[in-house]
């Protein structure tokens, strides 16, 4: 028997999506609008010789910038940044518990109070950090503190969403055995809630602290402390050994902070 | 006592959850509720301490309403209730003998329980209680270490740290092997009998309520059908509380002969 | 009732087990303790500043508002730069993502030698902040969107590389064998063994990448990179903050919008 009949009346070609074609169609405008809009030309045309002073600035950096005897030096820039993210962290974390509470389903009595919690927490999310710094700048003047507070405040809506999650996907049951042992409100907080969304809590605010700590070092570009202010001068002066050697110190320190931190949030789950 | 006067529940949606329910259990009684699954025992047991509210009727634990108790007083009775459940609600990641300190709670105020330590006694109790569910030597691992089975009698410590007088067990063996079920089935039994505290247990299977209770409950849409000694209820009634004759599922021995069946090597 | 009702035989020594040492504990603690403390001296922190700061803080929240809902016609332009800035950053650096992605993943990759540097690479792409990028090629390349676009790129790159090879190395192998089995060559078993499993997955990355562009590029001009963020020190140079505060508000809105929007579009995808 031949293969080649009697299988066509079985089986119809699906329906293509009607709509394709015209997404496809959308998607070229879109694009072409947001390439047109680009101003390609125009380039200095120093662009080239710019860039391989960067290149040898990397690789021929200003060593005896490391560290200075007096004064502004790579070390103290890059510790300032760390102190930035540590202590913006730190604030973020104590602040955003009573949010992940405010804004966890399964912690509040109707939708609407948890929800209004997690719009908070979208609407501080969404504020850049960075504006943060320039209205704290305003504030308590230029320098690391403004940096922490931008941190604190900023990483709040990050962090209270992430603790959300976890207080929302710990297990009732402890709670529940809590109740039935006739334990108050807050017993049950620290007995059943707590030691279980702990670990969680910490891990997010590791891995908050990576984050936190690439954005100290690009406060200082506004004067909110931290290795950004030596860079932003070392890039307007063309000073390009030095921005080589912050470079090299900024990618170092991440790294290193980011391998220290991956292994303690590995231990932690 | 337990006394349960006339109790129904009405969910929301309307279906009942009970209906009209009339029980009265004396202290030191070994009480197993039978019943298909949505029959109500699981929403009876929780009801007796308020894990659920009732809609209708009143519930007695020694002449006091569990129903009209709010607050302080509602925990005081809640205190003198253990509760056992099948997934065993332990905290996994705090260690056992946290676990069973857990059950002191009720007894202290939340201030000295949230800040200070728990008083030697409290600990010297929850060591004694682990050590009657033979287990004291797991007291500092953490809770998830620990097998199904290993982790029900820390469960069972943490009411006998409770001082309970009144156990509630929540379908306490749905989610163990057939041999620790009877491990964990002996500690219920002997609590029950050494110490007299009042028992009540959900089970699925038949023969183990026939076996361990003194007395049994069968409830059938949400209403008591069958109530007496075990010595009345046989096969037939059985039968008649299920609406249908009693499967081999709903009998742990043939489970067990089952399991025999499957280790012999295959020919 | 008591657990004791039973007469026991006099305190013998139980079975107990020793309580575990808590020295590591008061360690860490202390540890911990340290670092903040430590962090809050090098930062001069000084929280009586903040509290003096404070009414200036109001009174800036104050003169914030109402915000000048007439700067909307100055910024819109701006606003469009941004999200061209965006796209385009993200579509690129998808785009060369792609192949990177396939030689990261140790499941596709013959040999170590292969996939480790190209972790390498992206790993350390993605330790440079998008701004301080910005930066960079702002000094390159001069003002404008183009430095911007660039910097988003190379971080967009970064991100969506990384979370690709993640994805990457937990698909199912039968396929890839199945492939291997026909007589495919590596191309072919990519195509048809790899791509229809992860495509989903990949398009979900590059809209979340493109949510967070959208944040990033709306910042970018504060360094000279286009978009937005120019007008942030504009207007805060010269005081108006009821327009600064119009800039917030339009960039929350579209930023609200356009993750909506990608939240609905990934959810349709996975």
């Amino acid at each position: 028997m031949s293969m080649t009949h009697s299988w066509q009346d079985k089986v119809k070609k699906p329906k293509r999506n009607r709509y394709r074609p015209l997404i496809y169609v959308l998607l070229a405008l879109i694009y072409v609008w947001a390439f047109a809009g680009i101003p390609f030309e125009g380039i200095k045309e120093t662009a080239g010789q710019v860039t391989k002073a960067i290149f040898s600035g990397i690789f021929s950096p200003d060593w005896d910038y490391v560290y200075l005897p007096d004064g502004e030096d790579l070390l103290r820039g890059l510790l300032d940044t760390l102190a930035i993210s540590i202590l913006g962290t730190v604030v973020s974390t104590v602040l955003c518990v009573p949010f992940a509470f405010w804004a966890a389903v399964n912690m509040s009595r109707s939708r609407w109070i948890s929800g209004s919690g997690k719009m908070l927490l979208s609407f501080i999310r969404t504020f850049p950090e960075i504006v943060m710094a320039l209205l704290f700048i305003k504030a308590v003047g230029p320098g690391s503190f403004a940096g922490v507070l931008a941190l604190g405040l900023h990483s709040i809506g990050m962090l209270g969403k992430l603790f959300a999650d976890e207080v929302e996907n710990m297990d009732t049951g402890p709670t529940e055995a809590l109740i039935a042992a006739g334990a108050t409100r807050l017993q049950i907080l620290w007995f059943a809630v707590l030691p279980q969304v702990l670990p969680g809590f910490l891990s997010y605010t590791l891995y908050r602290f990576e984050i936190n700590l690439r954005s100290a070092s690009i406060l200082g570009i506004i004067g909110a402390g931290g290795i950004g202010t030596p860079l932003i001068f070392a890039l307007s002066s063309r000073n390009w050994d030095r921005v080589g050697i912050i470079l090299l110190g900024i990618i170092v320190m991440i790294t290193l902070i980011d391998l220290i931190s991956g292994a303690i949030r590995k231990k932690l789950v | 006592m337990i006394e349960l006067r006339n109790v129904s529940k009405t969910y929301p949606n309307g279906t009942k959850g009970l209906d009209g329910i009339n029980l009265k259990i004396e202290k030191g009684e070994f009480v197993a509720i039978v019943g298909l699954s949505g029959a109500g025992k699981s929403t009876l047991l929780r009801s007796m301490n308020r894990l659920h509210d009732i809609t209708e009727g009143d519930i007695l634990i020694d002449g006091n309403s569990i129903t009209q108790a709010a607050g302080k007083e509602l925990r005081t009775i809640r205190r003198d209730i253990g509760m056992i459940f099948q997934s065993f609600n332990l905290v996994k990641r705090s260690s056992v003998l946290r676990n069973v300190l857990a059950g002191r709670v009720g007894y202290h105020s939340t201030l000295r329980t949230l800040f200070g330590a728990f008083p030697n006694e409290d600990v010297e109790l929850a060591f004694q209680a682990l050590d009657r569910v033979n287990i004291v030597e797991k007291a500092y691992a953490r809770a998830d270490e620990l097998s199904g089975g290993q982790q029900q009698r820390v469960a069972i410590a943490r009411v006998l740290a409770q001082e309970a007088k009144i156990v509630l067990a929540d379908e306490p063996v749905a989610s163990l092997d057939p041999l620790t079920t009877k491990q964990v089935m002996d500690d219920l039994k002997r609590i029950n009998q050494e110490l007299d505290i009042t028992t009540i247990v959900n089970l699925h299977f038949i023969d183990l309520a026939r076996e361990y209770a003194t007395r049994i409950i069968g409830l059938r849409a949400g209403q008591v059908v069958f109530d007496g000694p075990v010595s009345e209820a046989t096969d037939e009634r059985f039968a008649e509380i299920y609406g249908r004759p009693i499967d081999q599922d709903e009998l742990l021995e043939a489970r067990l002969a089952d399991i025999a069946a499957a280790k012999e090597p295959v020919r | 009732m008591n657990v004791n009702a039973k007469p026991e035989p006099q305190p013998q020594p139980l079975n107990r087990p020793k309580p575990p040492g808590k020295l590591k504990h008061y360690l860490t603690a202390a540890f911990i303790l340290i670092l903040v403390w430590g962090s809050a001296v090098q930062s001069k922190a000084d929280w009586g500043k903040l509290i003096k700061g404070a009414p200036n803080m109001l009174e800036l929240l104050k003169e914030m508002f109402p915000p000048n809902w007439g700067y909307f016609d100055n910024i819109v332009a701006a606003m469009l730069e941004t999200i061209r800035m965006a796209l385009i950053g993200t579509t690129f650096g998808a785009i060369l993502a792609v192949p990177v992605a396939l030689l990261c993943a140790s499941n596709l990759s013959r040999t170590a030698w292969i996939y480790q540097p190209f972790r390498f690479v992206l790993n350390l792409v993605r330790t440079i902040p998008d701004l301080l990028l910005a930066a960079i090629f702002v000094a390159v390349f001069g003002l404008g969107p183009l430095p911007g676009m660039l910097a988003l790129s190379i971080f967009s790159f970064g991100l969506i590389g990384k979370l690709t090879y993640e994805a990457l190395e937990t698909i199912d192998h039968g396929p890839l064998e199945a492939m291997t089995s026909v007589g495919a060559s590596s191309g072919q078993r990519i195509i048809f063994g790899v791509i229809p499993q992860i495509q989903a997955h990949f398009m979900s990355y590059v809209l979340y990448t493109f949510e967070i562009n959208v944040r990033a590029a709306a910042v970018l001009g504060l360094v000279g990179a286009g978009g937005i963020g120019h007008y942030y020190e504009v207007t805060l140079g010269f005081f108006e903050y009821d327009k600064t505060c119009m800039i917030i508000l339009f960039t929350l809105a579209v930023v609200l919008i356009i993750d909506y929007l990608s939240t609905k579009l990934r959810e349709r995808l996975l």
